[in-house]
């Protein structure tokens, strides 16, 4: 018998499409297997046969009668929330994956650059002002109008002066952060509204309940398209990590790289935090966990942890709106309560592999 | 030679380059011809660095010309110029999680389109590297395991990997012992037998001597003098660069030119005197501050 030490190192001899090969064909099974307990689990128990007549039919085969409820429940409620949650867990796996290549540090995470924090004062600026109840999108698009205004923000604050560096960057984002969280919690506090309060809070939470197909329109191409320019550029990471005069002397156009791909990252999380709220964690560690085990190389890296994330999110999401049934937890609780320990165990088995600056 | 087409590997001409009013290389030129070992020797701060990142297209100089076979450098595609050229730090980077072997593999990425990944070719490239280089011992090994020497020569490999027509390498001898200080330039010498052109920074003056077919003397930005060992290491060019007395032999073993540095010459090496109009002048008013700085700063 191998050990799973033996078996990982073995894999990291082969080469880079074997690795993903084997690699995306299990965690693409995964997605499926978790994808499909999870449209079975709910206030109403669904059974694999019935989803797998359902599917069925709705391409046009005869199959034994199933409820028309179970219909619906798959159709728009369920099926559309676990595509948000993939579609969420993804864009958080790239972009972590991203982020902490670019600033080649395991402790960066997609809202270093005050992506998350911008998203947070868009949507709670959505939900103080009354906008949410005027028109259905107004929550996400706010989101991601404050996501994608934080991102800029830092970004243009680190560019000012001519001398960019990533420590500015960082920094920026640091305090862009700050302030903006400074921001969100003077509104808290002055908000006479509790119902509003209450909505401002589950949002902070993360969340999945009640996502549409709508939900998958308005953010499912942004993150696929940031996904894949990242993944076009995930070479360049590599070198990029070894520091910029060596990426520019194996021919990387570092300058120009590294925003298409800060822009990019920033893109796929703010489309995230627009669908989804703030959902911790995920970001930092599924990228982690899975350089631990499969090594640096980015492309393999990236792509696995698109569907890593998703996993993580789809699984963490199940759980979160069956636990206490009929009640829902917040999937953004329950991925930083298990997530959060399952990092620290990481770190402490793994301290000499943690990798500083 | 009397082909028109000829152009040398590397022909760097009035090359100059600022950091804010600090001038790192004042009007320098150099040329190495094609299957040339050309070393550039001269005190810390001379500019060697500056002059390989120049030349390697890391740093964009603000004056003068550059060309690779004959073709303008900024001109070229950043691709085309790691196929042309390749470049080994002085300070090999502390990569994160890397093994050696997939480093020296990246010296592969200027070779692989946009959508391709390496195949056995580069596999078997890369492999003929590490064997060369003599780190095959610790390919599957991470790079922040392995020793400053040990990276030194990892980061060798990946630009012997990276097949490069031109090689440039900042101190490739500094962290290495003895031995592999010998083998490492016995290396560069054989490859450059084989038609690569070679130009290395390197501080050990015998070394330079021994090894290089010509050396150019660079101190305070600019060259102080070029040609064979013979002509640029006199006593007086090494006091005047360095400030330090010499005597200049023949090694009797190796039959090579070798220097003997006796001790530190009375007052500043004269070389590395920034003139006046080395610095440039930025405005009116702070001009005369700053340029005092940046000779204090030189010196």
């Amino acid at each position: 018998m191998f050990t799973a030490v033996q078996v990982m190192r073995g894999y990291r001899q082969l080469g880079v499409s074997a690795r993903l090969t084997i690699g995306m064909s299990i965690l693409a099974a995964l997605v499926l297997v978790v994808g499909l307990i999870s449209l079975t689990l709910g206030p109403v128990d669904i059974p694999a046969s019935h989803i797998a007549w359902i599917a069925l039919s709705s391409i046009g085969f005869d199959v034994p009668e199933f409820g028309r409820t179970e219909q619906l429940v798959i159709d728009q409620i369920r099926l559309p929330r676990i595509v948000v949650g993939a579609a969420v867990g993804m864009a958080l796996g790239v972009a972590g994956a991203t982020m902490q290549g670019l600033f080649r540090n395991p402790m960066a995470d997609p809202g270093i650059i005050g992506v998350s924090a911008g998203g947070a004062l868009g949507a709670v600026v959505a939900i103080a002002s009354g906008l949410t109840g005027l028109f259905f999108l107004a929550l996400p698009v706010f989101a991601f109008v404050g996501a994608m205004g934080a991102a800029l923000l830092v970004y243009g604050i680190a560019v000012v002066g001519g001398h960019f560096s990533m420590a500015t960057l960082l920094l920026a984002g640091v305090a862009v952060n700050a302030f903006l969280g400074a921001i969100v919690s003077a509104i808290i506090i002055v908000l006479p509204d509790n119902a509003a309060l209450r909505e401002i809070l589950f949002w902070l939470a993360g969340g999945l309940d009640s996502r549409s197909w709508e939900h998958v329109r308005t953010a499912g191409p942004l993150i696929l398209g940031s996904t894949v320019l990242l993944l076009l550029l995930a070479r360049d990471l590599n070198l990029l990590m070894l520091g910029d005069d060596e990426a520019r002397s194996m021919g990387v156009r570092v300058g120009a790289t590294r925003v298409a791909m800060l822009l990019a990252a920033s893109l796929a999380t703010g489309a995230a935090v627009a669908v989804s709220g703030t959902i911790a964690f995920v970001g930092l560690v599924v990228p982690h966990t899975l350089r631990l085990m499969l090594g640096p190389d980015n492309r393999v890296l990236i792509p696995m942890s698109a569907l890593g994330g998703a996993v993580f999110v789809i699984l963490a999401d199940t759980v979160a709106r069956t636990i206490i049934q009929p009640a829902e937890f917040r999937v953004g609780i329950l991925t930083a309560f298990v997530g959060a320990p399952f990092f620290i165990l990481l770190l402490i088995k793994n301290k000499r592999q943690v990798y500083s600056l | 030679m009397s082909n028109n087409n000829y152009s040398p590997a590397v022909d760097a001409q009035s090359l100059s380059f600022n950091v804010d009013a600090t001038r790192l290389l004042d009007q320098v030129d150099l040329r190495a011809e094609r299957g040339q070992f050309v070393g550039l020797i001269g005190p810390n701060g001379a500019g060697k660095s500056t002059l390989l990142r120049a030349i390697s297209n890391v740093l964009s100089y603000q004056e003068g010309t550059v060309s690779l076979h004959g073709a303008d450098l900024k001109s070229l595609p950043a691709r085309k110029v790691a196929e042309i050229l390749a470049l080994v730090p002085q300070i090999a980077p502390y990569t994160q999680g890397f093994t050696a072997f997939e480093l020296v593999l990246m010296g592969r990425y200027p070779h692989l389109g946009r959508f391709q990944v390496e195949g056995p070719t580069d596999d078997r490239i890369a492999r003929d590297a590490m064997r060369l280089t003599e780190t095959e011992n610790f390919s599957s090994r991470t790079i922040e395991t392995l020793s400053g020497g040990e990276r030194q020569r990892v980061f060798l490999a990946r630009a012997v990997a990276q097949q490069p027509q031109v090689l440039l390498l900042d101190e490739p001898t500094s962290n290495l012992d003895v031995l592999h200080q010998l083998k490492i330039l016995t290396l560069v010498e054989r490859l450059v037998e084989d038609g690569l052109t070679a130009v290395a920074a390197i501080h050990d003056l015998n070394l330079a001597a021994r090894f290089c077919d010509r050396l150019v003397l660079l101190a305070g930005g600019r060259v102080v003098t070029e040609g064979s060992a013979q002509e640029v290491l006199t006593p007086e060019t090494i006091e005047s660069a360095f400030g330090v007395k010499s005597a200049i032999y023949r090694e009797p073993v190796t039959g090579a030119l070798a220097v003997s540095l006796i001790e530190p010459a009375d007052g500043a090496p004269t070389g590395v005197e920034l003139r006046e109009d080395a610095v440039p002048l930025l405005d009116d008013e702070p001009a005369a501050a700053t340029r005092s700085e940046a000779a204090s700063a030189i010196r």
